[in-house]
C-alpha cells in the first residue's frame, strides 16, 4: 500500500497508456476506483465533479461495453456527454484523424475518450487538442482502462497482487488488452506469463517482462488467474491458426484445461467473447469466473480515470 | 523564388567559363587513394587539371580565378544512387529543380533518378524527357535509372535495349521488388547482353506485407506489425543466386541488415558482379528513434535494430557496402500526418546526406575519407562514371566544405518542396560552403 495524501492527486493530463504510469499513479486510479464501486451501487448515483463539463466519446471502431461505460462514468459525474461514431460520418467522407481532432477542439470539448484502430493514433490525437484525452484503445497498442478493471477486479478478489501468477492467454500477438494488463500487473508487482501458438505471440514479447509458454498445460500451471483474450473471428481461419476447431481443442479453456491452474483460480475475459472458440460457456458462466464483475468494474474505473483528469481540465 | 536564387545557366559565369579556377588551400579528400593531403585544385574547362601542392599562387596562371579554402575540405561531388524527384506526376511533391536546388546545397553534385514515377520511365520517351527537363531546370547532374520490367510491374522485361541508347544508366524497379523470380532470370539474362546494371529493391512482399516498422521487441511494444530481416535477406540471396547463374551486373539498392552483409559479403568474395549500397538513415537511426510513433521515421525498408546499424557502419568502414545513398523520399504532409501505420514511408535526404555521414566521422565509426568514397568513388565506379574522384582529367564537380562548423536542421530552410526530414532540429556538424559541377559554381553557402 501507498501511503496517499489527503487529495489523491494524479500527476497526468491524459491517459495514453499504462507506459508512463507508477505505481502510486495507478494506487490512486485504483482507490478512487474502489469508491466509485460504492457510489454505483448506490441509489443515488451521482456526482458533481464533472457538471458543467463536455465530454466526447469519440470511437472510430465500434464498441458496446467500452463505450456504454464510459457514458455512463461521465453522466455519473454530471458531465455532459456526446457520442460521435465516427466509422459512420467523417471519415468516409475523405477527412483525416487530424481534421476531426480539430474540428472537434474547436468544439472546447473538456475530454475526449478515443478508440481508433491504429496504434498510436491516439497519441497524435492528444498531441492537436487542448482538453484532457482518454485512450479508449488504439490498435494492438494499449487499452490501459480494460487493464485498471482487470486490476480492480483481480485485487477485490484475491486482496492483492503482488506475488500473484498471472496467465494471459490467446491472441497476444492483436491484443492492446495483453499489453496493457502486462505493464500495469507487472508493475504492481504480479508474475505475468503468456500463452498461445507461436503465431500469435509479438517478436520479443519476452523482453517485456513475461514468461512465454505455447501451451496451456504448462502455461497455467500454478497461476492464480487466468486471462483469456478474444480471438477475432478473421483471424480463426487458416491466416494465424488453422480453425477455429483446432483452436479451442488446445487453447480454448474448458474445465479440464482449468485444472491444470490452482484450485482457487479465477477466470477472466475482457468481452465480447466466443463461447466454444476461446472459452467454454461453463467456465465462463461457472462460480470461477469473474466475467461480469470485470463489467461492473469497467464503470467504476473509468468514473476513477475521468475524476483524476478533473483536476487538470482546461479552466480548471 | 528559390528556384532562381542560384540560376543554373548564370551568363556570368559562362562569360568565364575559359577562365582557369584555382581552389587553394584546401583539405584534399581523395576517395581513391583513402587519403587526405593539403592543396589545391586548378580547374579548366570543366576538368580537373592539376592537384595537389603545384596548385598554389606561386604556380598559377595570372589570368587565373582564386578561390582560398583557407583549411576546408574540398572532396569531389556527391553521387546518390537512390532520389525519388518527383517528375514526371508528382511534381508536388518534388520537381527537378527543386530537388537539384536541395543536391546542390547538400553537395550531391549528381543524382540517379528513381524510375518509379508517373508514368514510369519504361519507355524512351521519358527518359528523353527527363534529360531535357534537367538540362532545363536541373542545377546538377541527373541520370535517369529506367524500369527492369514493363510498367514496372515485375512481369515482362522493359525494353532495356532502347531505353539504355536514350540514356538510361540503369534499370530499377525503385521501390518494387520483383516477385517472380522467373521474371527477374530472364530480364538478368537480357541485361547481361547489354552490359545493363541491375539494380534491384531486395523485400519479400509477402513477408513484409502488414509491416511497418522492423520487427522486435519495440515494434512488439507499440503494438505494430513488424517486418523480419529476413524478408530482405530471402530475395537478395535468391538474387545473388540468379546473379550467378545469368552473370548480370547487379546492384542491391538498400541493404539494411547483417543477414544481408553475409550475403554480399560471399558473392563479393566468390567474385561476381554485386555491389551493394545502405542508406544515410539507416547508418545513423535506429528504430528507437521512431519514439512516440514518428512518422518522419517510418522508412521503407523500416529502421533496424542498433546492432544492425553498427554492422552498416563496419560494412561502409571495411568497404564491403560500397555505396550510401540519400534515398531521398520527398512526402507532403497528407502522407505523413496519420496514425504510424497509414502513413507513408520515405524521408528527405539529399540536403543532409553529407553533414548526417559526418556524424559517424565525428564518433569516430568511420574515416573521412571512407564516407566520402561511399558517396562518390563508389557510385561512380558502378555507373561507370568519370566524375566523383580528384583525378587530372576527371570532370572538376567539386564540393567545399567545412566537415566541424556546427548547425541545427531547420526544415523550413531545406530546399525540397516536402519537409519531411528525420533530422529536424537535430545537431550536426559540417557545412557544404560551394558545390561546383564541371567546373562552374551552381550553389555558394550565404
Amino acid at each position: 500500500m501507498v501511503n496517499l495524501p489527503q487529495k489523491p492527486f494524479f500527476p497526468h493530463r491524459h491517459l495514453l497508456g499504462i507506459e508512463g504510469l507508477s505505481a502510486p499513479d495507478i494506487e490512486i486510479l485504483l482507490q478512487l476506483a474502489e469508491a466509485a464501486v460504492e457510489l454505483s451501487r448506490q441509489v443515488e448515483k451521482k456526482r458533481a465533479t464533472l457538471r458543467g463539463r463536455t465530454l466526447i466519446n469519440l470511437f472510430f471502431e465500434a464498441s458496446t461495453r467500452t463505450q456504454s461505460s464510459f457514458e455512463l462514468a461521465g453522466k455519473r459525474l454530471g458531465a455532459d456527454v456526446m457520442n460521435m461514431s465516427v466509422a459512420a460520418s467523417s471519415v468516409k467522407k475523405g477527412e483525416t484523424l487530424i481534421d476531426t481532432a480539430v474540428t472537434l477542439n474547436a468544439m472546447r470539448p473538456d475530454i475526449i475518450v478515443v478508440r481508433h484502430a491504429q496504434a498510436g493514433a491516439v497519441h497524435l490525437l492528444a498531441k492537436k487538442v487542448d482538453c484532457a484525452v482518454v485512450n479508449a484503445g488504439d490498435g494492438a497498442h494499449e487499452h490501459p482502462t480494460q487493464a485498471l478493471l482487470d486490476a480492480l477486479t483481480i485485487r477485490r478478489n484475491k486482496g492483492r497482487i503482488e506475488g500473484l501468477k498471472v496467465a494471459i492467454c490467446g491472441d497476444i500477438l492483436h491484443s492492446r488488452v495483453a499489453r496493457s494488463n502486462i505493464l500495469l500487473l507487472s508493475t504492481l508487482g504480479a508474475r505475468v506469463r503468456v500463452v498461445g501458438p507461436s503465431t500469435l505471440l509479438p517478436a520479443g514479447i519476452e523482453r517485456m517482462g513475461v514468461e512465454v509458454f505455447r501451451d496451456l498445460q504448462s502455461g497455467l500451471k500454478d497461476t492464480d488467474i487466468v486471462m483469456m483474450l478474444r480471438l477475432q473471428r478473421e483471424r480463426m481461419t487458416g491466416g494465424y491458426i488453422p480453425s477455429a476447431k483446432e483452436y479451442f481443442r488446445f487453447f480454448g479453456l474448458d474445465e479440464d484445461k482449468l485444472k491444470y491452474a490452482r484450485p482457487d483460480a479465477l477466470v477472466m475475459h475482457p468481452g465480447p467473447m466466443n463461447r466454444g472458440v476461446e472459452i467454454d460457456s461453463m467456465v465462463a458462466d461457472g462460480e470461477r469466473s469473474l466475467i461480469r464483475e470485470q463489467v461492473e468494474m469497467g464503470v467504476a474505473v473509468r468514473i476513477a480515470v475521468l475524476e483524476a483528469l478533473a483536476g487538470h481540465l482546461p479552466n480548471g | 523564388m528559390v528556384e532562381n536564387e542560384f540560376p543554373a545557366n548564370a551568363s556570368a559565369s559562362s562569360a568565364i567559363a575559359h577562365q582557369p579556377l584555382a581552389l587553394i588551400n584546401a583539405r584534399l579528400i581523395d576517395p581513391e587513394a583513402l587519403e587526405e593531403r593539403v592543396g589545391g585544385v586548378l580547374i579548366i574547362d570543366g576538368m580537373i587539371r592539376d592537384l595537389g601542392a603545384p596548385v598554389n599562387p606561386a604556380n598559377l596562371p595570372v589570368y587565373a580565378r582564386i578561390l582560398d579554402c583557407k583549411g576546408d575540405c574540398v572532396a569531389p561531388g556527391l553521387i546518390d544512387l537512390r532520389a525519388f524527384i518527383g517528375e514526371p506526376g508528382a511534381e508536388h511533391r518534388e520537381t527537378i529543380a527543386t530537388a537539384t536546388m536541395a543536391a546542390a546545397a547538400g553537395g550531391v553534385t549528381t543524382i540517379l533518378a528513381r524510375p518509379d514515377t508517373n508514368p514510369p520511365v519504361d519507355e524512351p520517351a521519358v527518359v528523353d524527357f527527363l534529360l531535357r527537363r534537367a538540362r532545363g531546370t536541373g542545377r546538377v547532374r541527373v541520370l535517369p535509372c529506367a524500369a527492369l520490367t514493363a510498367g514496372l510491374a515485375g512481369i515482362e522485361i522493359a525494353e532495356i535495349g532502347l531505353l539504355q541508347q536514350a540514356g538510361a544508366v540503369a534499370f530499377s524497379d525503385g521501390a518494387r521488388s520483383i516477385r517472380n523470380a522467373r521474371v527477374l532470370r530472364r530480364v538478368m539474362q537480357y541485361a547481361r547482353d547489354f552490359d545493363a546494371l541491375i539494380i534491384h529493391h531486395a523485400e519479400d512482399p509477402d513477408l513484409a506485407l502488414e509491416g511497418v516498422m522492423n520487427e522486435g521487441e519495440f515494434a512488439s511494444r507499440l503494438g505494430l506489425s513488424g517486418i523480419p530481416r529476413e524478408a530482405e535477406a530471402i530475395v537478395l540471396d535468391r538474387d545473388i543466386r540468379l546473379v550467378r547463374l545469368t552473370g548480370a551486373r547487379y546492384h542491391a539498392a538498400l541493404v539494411t541488415t547483417t543477414l544481408s552483409l553475409d550475403i554480399i559479403g560471399q558473392a563479393k568474395a566468390e567474385g561476381l558482379p554485386v555491389t551493394a549500397a545502405t542508406s544515410i538513415n539507416h547508418l545513423t537511426l535506429n528504430e528507437n528513434d521512431i519514439g512516440d510513433y514518428r512518422t518522419f521515421l517510418k522508412l521503407a525498408p523500416p529502421l533496424r535494430h542498433e546492432d544492425e546499424r553498427r554492422a552498416l557502419v563496419a560494412g561502409v568502414a571495411s568497404g564491403l557496402l560500397d555505396v550510401i545513398v540519400s534515398d531521398h523520399n520527398p512526402q507532403d504532409v497528407e502522407t505523413k500526418r496519420l496514425p504510424f501505420a497509414e502513413a507513408e514511408p520515405g524521408a528527405i535526404g539529399l540536403e543532409t546526406m553529407l553533414a548526417a555521414g559526418l556524424r559517424l566521422v565525428h564518433s569516430g565509426e568511420l574515416s573521412l575519407a571512407r564516407l566520402i568514397a561511399a558517396m562518390t568513388l563508389g557510385p561512380a565506379e558502378i555507373l561507370g562514371l568519370p566524375q566523383g574522384r580528384l583525378k587530372i582529367g576527371a570532370p572538376a564537380d567539386l564540393i567545399r566544405f567545412d566537415p566541424d562548423e556546427p548547425f541545427i536542421v531547420d526544415k523550413h530552410k531545406l530546399h525540397s518542396r516536402c519537409k519531411n526530414t528525420p533530422f529536424d532540429e537535430a545537431r550536426m556538424q559540417g557545412i557544404v560552403k560551394c558545390t561546383l559541377v564541371a567546373g562552374e559554381v551552381v550553389y555558394e553557402a550565404k
